[in-house]
């Protein structure tokens, strides 16, 4: 890891990454042109070169979002960062070069080695790559669609065309007009109809995953009466060099179809995480977001769902933790659009050593939508006094049968708790970790086995050497 | 000195400038049950937290010597680990922490090593066993929605496990009903042969169950008197007043 790189990432001890391992780089900055060539390169369709070039035009006038942290959004120089970049295949690197503290973090979350290698960057993930394809041929016989979206657009235009963009349109906002204009690598499913994949679909498995792009975009159709678990991210570190990560992902549930789509993201202090997510969710479909956000220097990210067939339900559960220097602004939307909608929003929060956490949401009932219920709780900890915590719930009820529920609760780390936990042979950091992992069950246990695991030994291991 | 577990000398303690104890002393040695009683407020949970190390608490004067050793400067967790227990009067809840783990992990940081699972759930059956506890406690969170009696319960089932050369119990036998004050004190009888133990409680009724050696009251931060198992009867029928006013009595 070079000295500049370091710099970059602060005293964030677990992120890394080698800015050399790539072959086709383009300048920083953004114009039309770079935005034809990125649409030249992957040999794309017209009809997607000239959404990219439209939604360009779109991020070019359009004015920031007036919420979040207006201010720090302030600081993000669009033309200081690299919006096309495609890692070499053949690039190998060394593992002797990883620096022991990211081989010592990886070893402590339990990753196995061949593991480590491929999220350092110094190798393909072989093991990985067999499953995936055994994976995929059991999802091909099921008529599943699984690829990475370039391939999903070469493959599957007609698609593609017909639902990319559908959800979150270029116009959204700022950020979903760059995502559009740019967007690069993220994941194509699409489930035929009355299929249950079984097995949680993970992006880990993914040929390009070591691609993982700043501008994903990744869209999921899962047809009617089927249903679909997709895991995304990881809980080791991420480091990336260009400092904004801007991803746009439409889900879509068919009439009576479930989709369930998980992620774990811990970026390194630099990034801005700026992230759309919506789903649209037919008669009696199941949308549910499980969501967890820890790093970055400022994560915006709201998980939708609208709720446009009667009897169908939205889940949305989020978690995020902030510590120095970080701001994460989380939420959820939810939109009852129509009748008999139900919807549930739990969002966890943890602040430490001076970082934010806001939960910023929208509940919304139109006035043909009636016989809706929803609940959301929103409980925030925080680990000291230096460190913030805000809620800000909008409500827009049209519908006065709506039967609605908003719990709100911020607490401390009780001095009781610690000594009864320290009174158990637990060091204050332990006790701290135990504490703070009990805060994130409710998530957690959502979670896939592995992916549970490695999270409570991530805030752990975010516990120690914190106190004194 | 061979056998000496505990040692309180002349211990002055003081919270937030309330000066609580006052030069009181102890000396417990293994195998030897002592019982302090003494009316509310009198300092009895100010005596076992300050022995387990509650940060709150200001040392003023005195010491607290374990096996043999002035402890004054371990943290509340090396205490632990080096044998000393408590249960809680008011264990605290720990939300989203599975008893289970939460004892499983607690074992491992006070034996210091790494547990098989299988050997440890043999342990863990034989305790719960003996307490007459449901398995489905294990998936409960710490103390979390448990009644007054579930909570002693479970830190008796933690002193088991633990198996302390001290055990401090600051009124376990509150809260519980008849059945469990007999079963709680099976457990207190495992563990006292090999170790030290005090015991604080208002009620004559644990020591139905459990025979002390001797029997302590806290008066205006000291030990007032001292006997054996006849003081604690007394004091059930005759309260407290004859020995704070001895003139009258
Ligand atoms: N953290 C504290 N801050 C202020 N005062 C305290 C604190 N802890 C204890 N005290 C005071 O010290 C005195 C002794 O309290 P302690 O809890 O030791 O009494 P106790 O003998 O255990 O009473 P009980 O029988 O009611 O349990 C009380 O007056 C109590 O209010
Ligand atoms: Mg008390």
């Amino acid at each position: 890891m070079s000295d500049e790189a370091r710099e970059a990432v602060g005293d964030y001890r677990f992120g890394f990454h080698d800015p050399e391992n790539a072959t086709i780089r383009f300048d920083k900055g953004l114009s039309e042109q770079v935005v034809r060539d990125i649409s030249a390169l992957k040999n794309e369709p017209e009809w997607m070169t000239d959404l990219r070039v439209k939604a360009y035009h779109h991020f070019e006038k359009r004015e920031m979002p007036s919420w979040g942290n207006c201010s720090e959004l302030e600081n993000i120089d669009f033309d200081n960062v690299t919006y096309f970049l495609r890692s070499s295949d053949a690039t190998e690197k060394d593992w002797d070069d990883v620096p022991d503290d990211i081989k010592n973090t990886f070893d402590r979350l339990g990753i196995p080695e061949a593991e480590q290698k491929w999220l350092g960057g110094v190798t393909a993930q072989y093991e990985s790559e067999a499953v995936y394809h055994s994976v995929r041929e059991d999802l091909e016989e099921q008529g599943v669609l699984f690829l990475d979206m370039d391939s999903g657009l070469k493959e599957h235009p007609e698609l593609v065309k017909k639902f990319f963009g559908s959800v979150i349109p270029h116009t959204d906002n700022k950020f979903a007009a760059l995502n559009t204009a740019v967007w690069s690598g993220g994941s194509f499913i699409y489930v035929p109809k009355n299929v249950e994949v079984e097995m949680p679909v993970q992006a880990y498995f993914r040929i390009n995953a070591k691609n993982m792009g700043q501008f994903e975009r990744t869209l999921i159709i899962v047809d009617e009466g089927s249903t679909l678990h997709y895991v995304e991210g990881c809980t080791a570190p991420t480091y990336s060099t260009d400092s904004l990560h801007s991803a746009v992902v439409e889900l879509i549930a068919m009439k009576g179809a479930k989709i369930r789509y998980s992620t774990i993201q811990n970026w390194s202090a630099n990034v801005y995480n700026l992230v759309t997510k919506r789903g649209v969710a037919h008669e009696n479909a199941v949308i549910e977001w499980v969501d967890g956000n820890i790093g970055s220097k400022l994560t915006m990210k709201y998980p939708a769902v609208l709720l446009k067939g009667e009897g169908a339900h939205a889940e949305v559960i989020s978690v995020a933790y902030a510590g120095a220097g970080q701001h994460q602004d989380a939420g959820a939307k939810v939109h009852h659009l129509a009748p008999n909608t139900t919807s549930s929003i739990l969002s966890k929060s943890i602040s430490k050593n001076g970082g934010r956490s806001s939960y910023r949401g929208i509940l919304q009932v139109t006035p043909r939508a009636h016989g809706c219920r929803s609940k959301v709780v929103c409980d925030a900890l925080m680990l000291d006094s230096e460190s913030r915590s805000d809620t800000y719930p909008t409500m827009e009820v049209g519908n006065s049968t709506a039967d609605l529920e908003h719990e709100a609760s911020v607490s401390k780390v009780s001095g009781d708790q610690l000594f009864y936990l320290m009174s158990r042979g637990f060091s204050e950091e332990e006790a701290m970790g135990l504490i703070v992992n009990g805060f994130f069950e409710p998530f957690t246990r959502e979670l896939p086995m592995e992916y549970a695991v490695e999270l409570n030994k991530l805030l752990e291991l975010e516990m120690e050497g914190s106190i004194g | 000195m061979s056998d000496e577990i505990l040692r309180v000398e002349n211990l002055h303690v003081s919270v937030d400038d309330t000066r609580i104890l006052n030069g009181l002393n102890l000396t417990i040695n293994r195998g030897e049950i002592h019982v302090v009683m003494g009316r509310n407020g009198a300092g009895k949970s100010t005596l076992a937290s300050v022995i387990m190390g509650h940060p709150a608490f200001e040392v003023t004067e005195g010491a607290i010597f374990y096996m043999g050793t002035n402890i004054e400067e371990m943290s509340v967790f090396e205490r632990a680990r080096a044998g000393m227990f408590l249960s809680f009067q008011y264990p605290a809840v720990i939300p989203g922490v599975q008893v289970g783990t939460f004892l499983k992990k607690s074992v491992q940081s006070v034996r210091d090593e790494e547990l098989k699972g299988r050997a440890f759930r043999k342990e863990l059956n034989a305790a719960m066993a003996t307490l007459e506890m449901q398995k489905s406690v294990l998936s409960r969170y710490v103390n979390d929605g448990f009644s007054g009696g579930e909570k002693k319960r479970l830190e008796i089932l933690q002193m088991l496990l633990l198996k302390p050369t001290l055990a401090l119990l600051d009124e376990t036998d509150s809260g519980l009903d008849i059945d469990a004050l007999r079963i709680v004190a099976k457990g207190i009888n495992s563990v006292a042969p090999e170790a030290g133990c005090l015991i604080i409680t208002h009620y004559q009724r644990l020591l139905d169950h459990v025979e002390p050696h001797f029997v302590h009251v806290i008066i205006d931060g000291v030990i007032a008197e001292s006997g054996g198992p006849e003081l604690a009867l007394k004091l059930e029928k005759q309260g407290y007043e004859w020995l704070e006013n001895p003139a009258e009595a």
